[in-house]
Parts: structure tokens; C-alpha cells; sequence
């Protein structure tokens, strides 16, 4: 018989074994899947997992779409360290490419140089703005901060429609709802020439150093942590629990923004009406694969970039639906969810409890 | 009855090889230190665990306990050391509960009365539990017990939540039983209770018995030895001079939201530097929120209702109270006073990040293991060094690490709430030492305590809190347990006994 038990201390090992266990998981369900729709496993492996990177152009996009991965998770994680629970970086991340969008359409014909840092200031701006609300609504109203980021989302996407089917929408654009085309002043130099991989893809390491200092070496950082894993110690010790909702929201806020913005003005160069394939949502699934720790982000991220242009080869290739992205996204959630039970717990073999039968002490001393 | 128990946890075995033998009638106790393994032993008892190895013997048959119903059926019964009542519910709803199978309502009620009376534990059966207090609610805990028609009662510490007079009420409603014939399994580490109450005792110690004996022939220093297996240390307070008032209460009074709190009424103290002075009381009448009160945790909107070293501090935060010289050792260890996954050191942190832990936002790692360190030499605590994580040590030794890190963070006023609760005899010592030392050295220091023994050894002044009002404060010597009982009965009007109730009617 085996018996769920609980381990004495929780495992590091396993703390670090459980995403790659997820993720083997994964690819042994991604293979049944294959198989069950009649797809040569084998070739359908090489097409989803190997073939979008095996040339220099596929590995830039690789890094490409793992930015707002990264940016997004990065902040997710000291949020969700601090026990705040915002999982509406996609709405943050909308309000960032907008906020960034409004400051290149204003200023754009001027062609300055400070075009472009002033755009990635307003995205940042964006989506702190974005995610203040659910701050201000859970501090001053105790509403529940994950039912309100989520909500946001929805709102920051029709206010993202409503701008490029109205005032943005390019006069000189067929009526497309699209803004116009950013200029060159506006737009993230790219870092290698013939690529579409830019410098955010840097800025995102370089957050991931200053994150992991935040929490390894703040003492603000501490605070946060201290919020997330003993509310009553963070009280008792004094530090404000308002204080640690406003910042875990901004500072995740403030990543997506800068998300999105780097979107706007990378890959895209315009705003419309579809400026990110759910990166706010899947940073979440980033955020728990990498741990929640900087280095695990990065990882997970480019983990999940690939999941992204592997679904969308499967799509060409195999003609399997775009579904297939979300799937496999689920399933690696799923199983790193599944197996991190076994960082608390383990398994053990028990025989069933029978009477055993023990040499008969004389312990017995009648008083 | 019992041969060769054995279990084994995957760190501990925490209880290795253990007989012991109760007869009819008998009160059989069961001595030990927190962590010998007395618990465990009565859980085997009732069928809530299974032992690895070893057998029981009930009524001289071999006998497998599979589960509590199993064992209430043979006829044993247990009142645990913390109540299972649902408080929304009636006496009488929370016994249907509890029954193995169904009794009309009426017929019930009649038999609670009947037996509540009949065993001097007069409670009524319509009454919601919410509104009774911790000595009732055990009453009920004992009678839903008794209902069944046990041989066996076992009691888990049964007088830690008592007044000295309730305590009183429930030995003679133990004599009783034990004189109609029930066995009873009466496990506590307070000797002098054993001494009064018990014909045999079994001694536990690491999970071992370490000797048998019959309580009233030994004394609390032979039973001691036994239970911890040396000598008693003591801790003495030299009479001094008490200095300047540091921490005063001024008509404090505090609302609570919640339902089953209780709230503070007017209360008036004054704590100077120098003296110790203990609150008694039964937990449950005010302590929690006196304690959020003054440390912050529930600032207080009139702010000249506390006073710290003269500044008004009643709507400060606990950060700024602790900026003005306040350290607070409260009562829940893991969760509160240290962040269970986190290392001693980040512990250290916690609450001493001014003490040159940080600078200029960035903590400075290396001073915060020198205090953690200094922390953990000085108060001996038992630990895989600095960084082993909080939630590894046992409660006494976390508590030790807690009370050195607000000692050595040099407080001008220290709050400290159940210094030993759940603290083996030595650390005991060595925390109320600690205490004493504050003391002398000019700290102002307010304990609040539900051990009596503890308050009286260790305190100046004595007050008690009962239904959220405080007793005036009187000199340690110049008063008695008896009296402070009285008063933990609400009854704050000079000495005069207060009959036979001796609860509290908790508001």
C-alpha cells in the first residue's frame, strides 16, 4: 500500500526537480496527444520542439517572445512572493502598450532622441496606473485583488479597441482599426541586424538581476517575503500591510507595462487591436514553473517562448489547431502544480498495519 | 494494560517501548515534559494513532483500537487538551454531535442535566457555547465523556485553562468517578496537582518511562528528577527600587470586531522601569487584544490612552512603538514572533532591522548573522546554527531565540505574553532568569501569564485580567494565589471569596 506522508522538512531538491519533472510530463502527454490524432509522434516532436530554433532567425525569435515573459513574471513573482495576488498582468501590460502608443503619436513627428525612453517611462506609468486600482480597492475597500486585476483585463482591452477604431485609428489606413506605423525614433533598436529580437530582450536580464537583488538583499524585499509567508509576523514586526499591496502591484504593474510598451515599439510598431497573445496570463504559468526566483523565470520563460513558436509551427505544418499552445501551456501548469505536492509530502510503501507481534516486555510495574 | 508501545515519526520515535497499567478506579498519572510523549501514548489509548509495535490489554483481553468510536465503545474516553465544540451550537446540539448513535432531544437534554448534576458539573444543556466560559466549555467536554458510561477517562491536561478554585471543582468530580469505579488517565507536568490528585504515576521522559511511583510519597523535587532527569534550576528576584513609570495605561478601552473577543474596559496601569509586573488571568478574557493593544498590532484611536516613556503611543504602529524603545514576545511563536521557512538569522531581521541591520534599504548580512549568533550563544539555544530555518526548532528553543532577540535588541520596555508556555522545565529557568535580568538592569517588563506559580516567582506586582476589566495591582508578597483566584473570577472587590463559582462569565 502506498501512503501520502508528510516530510519533515520540504525538500530543496525536489523544490528544483519539480518543473523539470513537469515538463518531462509534459512532452510524454504532448506525445500521446500526437499520437492519438494520428500525427508521427517522432516527426511531430521535431516540428513543435526542435525545428523553430534550429537556425539563428527561429533562436531570435525565441528570445523575442520571451521578453514580456520574463518582464511580466519577473514582477508577478514578487507579487505573489508578498501573497498578493495579481493575475491581470495582460490588462497592466494593454495599459502599457497604450500609455507608451499615446506618447509616440503625440510627439512622434519630432524625431527626438527622448522620444523612445519617454514612451518606455509612459508604459511603465501604464501599467502602475493599471494595477493601482485593484491597490487602491483592496487597501481602502478590501475588495479581492485577483477578481478585480482579472476583470481589468477586459477593460484595458476595450479601451485599446476603442482608441484604434476611433481617435488613433490611422487616417491614412484604409479604416483598418490600427494606428499608424511608428517611426524609427520610435521603435527599440534591434540587437542583431536581420532580426526582430531587441534590446528589451537585455533591459528583461538585466530586471532579472535587479529582482533577484530586490529580494535577496532589501531590506524592502524582506518585507515583501516576511508579507507573503507569516501575514501575523509582518504585522507583529510592524511592517504595513498597505504598504506591501501597493508595492507588490506596482512594481508587477510597472514590469507588464514596460511588456507591453516593448512590444508596441519592438515586434509590432503600431498599437492594434491584439497587442499581446495572452504573455500577461502565461507569465503567470512562468512565474510558479521558475519558481518564483529571477533565474527560474528567465528559464520558464524561454521555456513557454518555445511552447509559443512550436504551437504555431504545429499550426502550419501539422495543421493542428492553435489550441495546441494553450494545451501544452495548461498541461505544464498543471503538472508543476501536481508536482510540487512532493516538495511537502512523499511517498512511502506501508504494509498494512497487522498486530505485530513484539517480544512481551516486563515493563509493566504495578505500583 | 499497555506492553511495549512504539511509535515511530519520521524524525522522532516518540514513544519507545512504554507499559504502563491502570486498575479500576485508580487515577493513574501520566508525567512528563512537553515532547515525552505523553500525548501520543493517550492518542494510542483512544485509537486516533496506531502504534508501530506493542499491544493493549483491556480488561484482560487483547484488544486492537482501531478509532475513537471503537474506543468509546469499549468504554474509554477522552477530554482533550483543546476543546472540539462547535461554539454557533447549543450543549446539547454539540453531544448529539458526538454520539455514536441517535438520542431523542429531549431524552438527552434530560440525561445531561442529569448527569451534570450528579457529578457536581452543573451546566444546562440549552445554552450556546459561545457565550460560556473555558471552564464550562470543559464541563461539557467531561460530560459528553461521561454520557457514554466510561471505564476509562482520559483528561489531557485538563487545569492549564482553570482557575486554582475551578481546578479545585474538578479533582473532587474526578474523586467521585474514580470512587464509582472508572479508571482514570490523568496526564499533566504539574506536580503539585499530581501529588493531590493521583494514586500511581508513570513517568515519561524522551519518549521512554523513565519510573513509576506513588505521587504521594515523592515530592515535586523526586518527581522532578524523574521527569527531566536533573536537578531543578531556580531563579530568584532580589527586591529593588522600581524607577520612572515607562509604560502607562490610562483608561484603555478597546472595541472588538470580533464576535468572540472580548473587549477592554477602562483599563489603568503603570509599569516603571525596573519591576516586573505579571497580568494573570485565563486566556480568552481580553489577553489577545490587551496584547495587540500595546504593541500595536490594534493601535488605539485616543493615543494618551497608552503611554510609552511619556509619549502618547496609542495610534503609533508597532514599527514606531518598537522605534521608542518597545520589544514584544508574543504568544504564538511560529507565524507571529519568527517566519516559520525562514533562517534565525532573517529572523533576527525581523524585529532588529534598526539595530544596524540595514543600511541605507540594504541589509547587511553580516551583522545580522553576528546578532543571530550572539543570540543564540547567550540563550543556549539548541539549533543547527543560524541558518536553520525557524520552523525547525522545537517550541521551547524557538521561544529562547525569540525572548534573547527582543532581550538583546536592548528595550527600555519589554511585553512579554506566556514566556513558557509549552517550554520545558530548564529553558523555563533560563527564559524567566533572563526576565529578571532585564529587570536589574532598568528595563520595564510586563508579563502576561496563565501560570500562576510563574507570575508569583517572577513578578514585582501582580494584576489580574478577567472579562476584559483589570484587577488593581498588588505587591507579589503581599498577596496570595487564593486571592489572585478570586480575582480571575471577575470578582475584583477586596479578598472576600467569591462562593462557589469561581468561572468567569467571559463577556
Amino acid at each position: 500500500m502506498l501512503r501520502l506522508e508528510r516530510r519533515p522538512a520540504p525538500s530543496k531538491a525536489m523544490r528544483i526537480a519539480s518543473p523539470l519533472i513537469a515538463a518531462v510530463a509534459m512532452l510524454i502527454t504532448g506525445f500521446l496527444i500526437f499520437t492519438l490524432l494520428g500525427k508521427e509522434p517522432a516527426q511531430a516532436f521535431y516540428v513543435f520542439f526542435i525545428k523553430p530554433i534550429d537556425n539563428s532567425y527561429g533562436f531570435s525569435e525565441l528570445l523575442l517572445k520571451a521578453t514580456p515573459l520574463i518582464l511580466c513574471g519577473l514582477g508577478l513573482a514578487i507579487a505573489y512572493r508578498a501573497n498578493v495576488w495579481n493575475i491581470g498582468a495582460e490588462g497592466q501590460l494593454v495599459m502599457g502598450a497604450i500609455a507608451g502608443s499615446g506618447v509616440a503619436l503625440t510627439f512622434g513627428e519630432s524625431n527626438g532622441s527622448w522620444v523612445l525612453p519617454l514612451m518606455l517611462l509612459a508604459g511603465v506609468i501604464g501599467g502602475m496606473v493599471w494595477a493601482a486600482i485593484p491597490a487602491y480597492l483592496r487597501t481602502r475597500f478590501n475588495t479581492n485583488e485577483i477578481l478585480v486585476t482579472l476583470m481589468l483585463v477586459y477593460v484595458a482591452q476595450l479601451v485599446l479597441s476603442f482608441l484604434i477604431h476611433g481617435p488613433w485609428r490611422d487616417p491614412a489606413g484604409y479604416n483598418f482599426p490600427q494606428s499608424r506605423m511608428f517611426g524609427d525614433a520610435e521603435l527599440l533598436p534591434v540587437l542583431v541586424e536581420g532580426m526582430r529580437v531587441t534590446w528589451a530582450f537585455v533591459l528583461a536580464l538585466l530586471l532579472a538581476g535587479a529582482s533577484w537583488f530586490f529580494s535577496a538583499k532589501t531590506f524592502a524585499g524582506f518585507r515583501t517575503l516576511v508579507a507573503g509567508l507569516a501575514p501575523a509576523a509582518a504585522r507583529y514586526a510592524g511592517f504595513s500591510e498597505k504598504r506591501n499591496i501597493w508595492l507588490a502591484l506596482l512594481i508587477s504593474g510597472a514590469t507588464a507595462g514596460l511588456a507591453g510598451i516593448c512590444e508596441v515599439a519592438g515586434p509590432i510598431g503600431q498599437l492594434q487591436p491584439t497587442v499581446s497573445p495572452g504573455y500577461g496570463f502565461a507569465a503567470i504559468i512562468v512565474a510558479w514553473v521558475g519558481r518564483l526566483h529571477p533565474l527560474g523565470i528567465v528559464l520558464a520563460a524561454l521555456l513557454m517562448s518555445l511552447l509559443y513558436l512550436g504551437g504555431e509551427a504545429a499550426q502550419m505544418q501539422l495543421s493542428l489547431p492553435s489550441a495546441v499552445t494553450g494545451l501544452f501551456q495548461g498541461l505544464l501548469l498543471f503538472y508543476v502544480l501536481a508536482a510540487d505536492l512532493f516538495i511537502g509530502y512523499r511517498i512511502r510503501r506501508t504494509d498494512p498495519v497487522v498486530k505485530a507481534p513484539t517480544p512481551v516486555q516486563t515493563a509493566q510495574k504495578p505500583a | 494494560m499497555l506492553t511495549g508501545i512504539t511509535k515511530r515519526y519520521p524524525t522522532v520515535v516518540a514513544n519507545e517501548d512504554i507499559g504502563l497499567c491502570v486498575r479500576p478506579g485508580e487515577i493513574h498519572a501520566v508525567l512528563g515534559e512537553n515532547g515525552a510523549g505523553k500525548s501520543t501514548l493517550m492518542k494510542v489509548v483512544y485509537g486516533v494513532i496506531k502504534p508501530d509495535a506493542g499491544s493493549i490489554r483491556w480488561e484482560g483481553r487483547e484488544q486492537t483500537i482501531a478509532n475513537p468510536a471503537a474506543a468509546r465503545r469499549m468504554g474509554i474516553g477522552m477530554v482533550f487538551q483543546h476543546f472540539s465544540l462547535f461554539e454557533t451550537l447549543t450543549v446539547a446540539e454539540n453531544i448529539a454531535l458526538a454520539l455514536d448513535h441517535r438520542v431523542p432531544r429531549d431524552e438527552l437534554a434530560a440525561n445531561i442535566t442529569e448527569v451534570s448534576n450528579r457529578y457536581g458539573l452543573p451546566i444546562d444543556p440549552g445554552r450556546l457555547v459561545h457565550s460560556m466560559s473555558v471552564g464550562e466549555r470543559q464541563r461539557v467536554e467531561i460530560v459528553r465523556c461521561l454520557l457514554q458510561e466510561p471505564k476509562l477517562l482520559i483528561m489531557d491536561e485538563p487545569t492549564s485553562v482553570l482557575t486554582p478554585q475551578a481546578v479545585r471543582k474538578l479533582f473532587e468530580t474526578l474523586r467521585r468517578l474514580a470512587s464509582e469505579g472508572c479508571s482514570i488517565l490523568y496526564i499533566s507536568h504539574k506536580l503539585d496537582e499530581i501529588r493531590a490528585l493521583c494514586d500511581t504515576a508513570t513517568v515519561l521522559r524522551n519518549g521512554k518511562v523513565s519510573g513509576t511511583a506513588m505521587p504521594k510519597n515523592e515530592t515535586n523535587e523526586s518527581l522532578a528528577r524523574m521527569m527531566i532527569g536533573g536537578e531543578l534550576a531556580e531563579c530568584h528576584l532580589t527586591a529593588r527600587a522600581a524607577g520612572e513609570v515607562r509604560l502607562q495605561l490610562e483608561n484603555l478601552s478597546l472595541t472588538t470586531l470580533d464576535p468572540f473577543g472580548t473587549a477592554l474596559k477602562g483599563i489603568n496601569l503603570s509599569v516603571h522601569s525596573g519591576e516586573i509586573v505579571g497580568i494573570a488571568g485565563v486566556s480568552g478574557n481580553g489577553q489577545k487584544e490587551l496584547l495587540a493593544a500595546l504593541s500595536g498590532e490594534a493601535p488605539i484611536e485616543d493615543a494618551a490612552e497608552i503611554r510609552l516613556l511619556g509619549a502618547a503611543a496609542g495610534n503609533l504602529d508597532p514599527a514606531q512603538r518598537r522605534r521608542l524603545g518597545l520589544t514584544f514576545v508574543p504568544e504564538e511563536r511560529l507565524g507571529r514572533g519568527a517566519v516559520p521557512p525562514m533562517s534565525l538569522a532573517y529572523n533576527a531581521l525581523l524585529t532588529g532591522a534598526r539595530h544596524g541591520m540595514v543600511s541605507y534599504g540594504i541589509v547587511r548580512s553580516d551583522s545580522m548573522h553576528q546578532f543571530a549568533q550572539k543570540v543564540i550563544e547567550r540563550f543556549k539555544v539548541k539549533c543547527g546554527g543560524d541558518d536553520a530555518a525557524a520552523s525547525s526548532l522545537s517550541g521551547g528553543n524557538l521561544q529562547k531565540y525569540i525572548v534573547g532577540r527582543e532581550t538583546l535588541l536592548e528595550p527600555r520596555v519589554m511585553i512579554v505574553a506566556q514566556p513558557t508556555w509549552g517550554v520545558d522545565v530548564g529553558a523555563s529557568m533560563l527564559i524567566r532568569q533572563a526576565l529578571i535580568d532585564l529587570r536589574d538592569s532598568g528595563v520595564a517588563v510586563l508579563v502576561i501569564s496563565e501560570e500562576l506559580d510563574e507570575l508569583f516567582m517572577i513578578s514585582d506586582r501582580i494584576a489580574v485580567l478577567a472579562g476584559g476589566r483589570l484587577s488593581p495591582t498588588r505587591r507579589s508578597a503581599e498577596t496570595n494565589i487564593e486571592q489572585i483566584g478570586v480575582w480571575m473570577s471577575g470578582n475584583f472587590d477586596s479578598g472576600v471569596p467569591a462562593g462557589t463559582e469561581a468561572d468567569l462569565a467571559s463577556a
